[in-house]
């Protein structure tokens, strides 16, 4: 059975740090900082990141529950925190009704009497808000903890494979993704479609985590430490980077040969493309080796704020996506001038780091400091919170 | 000194109330499409007449007794009128709210019997983003109604989803946004950015689309979305050329 490191890897809690602020930037549409962001560099964004590190930080909790106390107890306290990822999600659908209700009501403009059918389920919020509990209602930019839920559904019996087979979990994940392919599987949404993120693709991402997770790290160091493969992902980040300034810029849009985006267009995020799979992995990569584990960095201040978001995904995600909402709103009532949105951006950040250190204080005067914890590392969204 | 001052405030206040004056002005690649329009070259060097259907939603139409005539169809037919003044132009629309791009698909040949155009304005996206209609079979119908359309020997362009400040937390427009833009590309086909030509008019403030409806700003909206459209149809058919040398 591999062993497990004692110390906690705090480039996860960096790195969903950051996920957490990109994806509150990116939800905020139209907002100029979000150039700054991730996906408008490369095919994947933070959405992988987030998933990726949940998943490695699942197996990692729940596989040393599991070798511990056994399959029942790790399942059981998966699905525990299934339950507190699917109440935070509804929390959060009741703040967005809230704020439809607010908008249909005010807005009346004659150019987007179409636009405002959107909001045909407010005269009929009954229905809507069954299929929400059901998870088949989403309003957009609400897809990510749904997802979560599903994945760690399939978790609670998954992670007795995992642990004992890890590669033969892998390979049934990638026959999954690849009968999601070609079957074109994926689950309903209401009131028509399917899931933005389907779950039957993006498994594959949180499944490989885990695999990494488990040990199988040694048996990649010859891949982390080969030149080759290092050339090869800088390769593929550059020709990514280079797609997709051919989106922002039209201009650059002719230099894309024709054959070369028939072949690649579309890049499907619902589905998990391979082309973000393998975006996310060289990205992946080049960080690995540009930010080592023991890199003396991690301990620097400037990097605790967003490592202490990190610490506490679940919560500052839920804060995250309310706070989007809440500076679209802004934008929206009050002003949307550059600075405006640049002083949002910035306070969204604040608040995001001010929460989650005010829950790490209460936290240790409750005796329970997060990272000193020697043998039982907190993985937050991913499990942790017994 | 007091006159250079006065001056300089005259010349600022002039600079400013040119600034906010209402200005369609956008991106020169909104107006400068690559993708040709030969039929409508075609047609309007001979025949001297330029029939065009406007096929959409909700969006393509304003309300009142007067939106037929300041909606963005009725504003092109006007624009166009005055580019080409040697050609008999009409805008026909078949323009229904909540229709998904397949329900458009399922009227098409319809639409084309009672008589055919020579150019289709095809405007969608909208209902599809609201109902969340799988991306991949948006994209399936467009491909469909483009494939029934260039079977009819129309011209096409497509037009995208406006830019709604307000519903955006709301609507993911995006891969609807790219679906459109990525089968324009693909059977080369202009297609008219609605989406950032509002979206530029919002950010310099030309105008203000969160805001209420004040001075007839829909309209204003509508009668610029309409010249533009012209503009790209006038390019990508290079009818300037053309009727230029016909005038010479």
């Amino acid at each position: 059975m591999p062993a497990v490191a004692s110390e906690r890897d705090l480039r996860l809690d960096l790195f969903r740090g950051l996920a957490l602020w990109l994806i509150f930037l990116d939800h905020i549409p139209s907002n100029a900082v979000n150039w700054i962001t991730l996906r408008n560099y490369g095919f994947s964004d933070a959405a992988e990141i987030f998933v990726f590190i949940s998943g490695y930080t699942a197996a990692f909790v729940y596989g040393k529950t599991l070798r511990e106390r056994g399959p029942v107890v790790a399942g059981a306290r998966i699905l525990k925190r299934a339950w507190q990822v699917y109440v935070a999600h509804i929390f959060i659908f009741v703040i967005f009704m809230a704020e439809v209700a607010y908008v249909t009501k005010s807005f009346d403009n004659p150019l987007y009497t179409e636009e405002m059918g959107a909001f045909d389920f407010m005269q009929q919020p009954g229905p809507a808000l069954i299929q929400a509990l059901l998870l088949k209602f989403k309003p957009t930019y609400m897809d990510i903890l749904p997802l979560y839920v599903v994945l760690l559904l399939g978790f609670a019996p998954g992670i007795w494979l995992i642990v004992r087979a890890p590669s033969v979990a892998l390979a049934a994940s990638v026959v999954l993704y690849a009968l999601s392919w070609r079957f074109e599987w994926n689950l309903p949404s209401y009131p028509s479609g399917y899931w933005f993120f389907n779950p039957l693709a993006w498994q594959m991402l949180f499944v490989f985590a885990a695999w990494c997770a488990l040990g199988t790290e040694d048996r990649l160091r010859w891949l982390l430490r080969s030149r080759l493969v290092l050339a090869l992902a800088i390769v593929y980040l550059v020709l990514a980077f280079g797609t997709t300034m051919t989106w922002h810029m039209p201009h650059l849009a002719r230099l894309m040969p024709k054959p070369v985006a028939e072949v690649i267009y579309p890049i499907d995020k619902t589905n998990l493309d391979i082309l973000r799979f393998m975006h996310f992995l060289a990205l992946a990569l080049v960080t690995v080796r540009l930010v080592p584990r023991d890199w003396p960095g991690l301990e620097s201040p400037l990097l605790r704020p967003a490592i202490v978001c990190g610490q506490h995904s679940l919560e500052i995600f839920c804060l995250g996506v309310f706070l989007s909402f809440t500076g679209h709103f802004v934008l929206v009532e009050v002003s949307d001038r550059i600075w405006v949105q640049i002083a949002i951006s910035a306070a969204g950040v604040g608040i995001m780091v001010g929460t989650a250190a005010l829950m790490r204080w209460y936290r240790m005067i409750e005796g329970r400091r997060p990272g000193s914890r020697p043998p039982k590392p907190d993985a937050s969204l991913a499990g942790g919170e017994a | 000194m007091t006159r250079i001052a006065l001056v300089l405030i005259g010349t600022l206040l002039a600079a400013r109330a040119l600034a906010g004056s209402q200005s369609c002005e956008v991106p020169d690649y909104v107006t400068h499409v690559d993708a040709p329009l030969t039929r409508v070259s075609a047609v309007v060097a001979k025949d001297h007449r330029l029939d065009i259907l406007v096929l959409g939603t909700g969006s393509s139409a304003l309300p009142g007794v007067e939106g037929a005539r300041s909606a963005y169809p009725a504003r092109l037919e006007a624009a166009l009128a005055k580019r080409l003044p040697g050609a008999a132009v009409t805008v026909r629309t078949e323009v229904k709210t909540r229709r998904t791009t397949a329900d458009m698909v399922n009227d098409l040949e319809k639409y084309l019997l009672d008589g055919k155009p020579t150019l289709v304005v095809w405007q969608t996206g909208t209902v599809d983003a609201i109902r969340g209609i799988d991306p991949d079979e948006f994209r399936a119908a467009l491909e469909k109604g483009v494939a029934v359309l260039s079977a009819a020997g129309t011209d096409v362009i497509l037009v995208n989803m406006q830019y709604s400040p307000r519903t955006d937390v709301m609507i993911a427009g995006g891969a609807y946004a790219d679906n459109l833009r990525l089968v324009a590309q693909q059977h080369d086909l202009p297609l008219f950015d609605r989406l950032s030509a509002m979206k530029h008019w919002n950010e310099t403030g030309a105008f203000d689309l969160s805001g209420p409806n004040t001075g007839h700003m829909a309209e204003k909206v509508h009668d610029c979305l309409g010249k533009l459209l012209a503009e790209l149809i006038v390019n990508a058919a290079h009818l300037d050329r053309n009727h230029s040398k016909e005038t010479r």
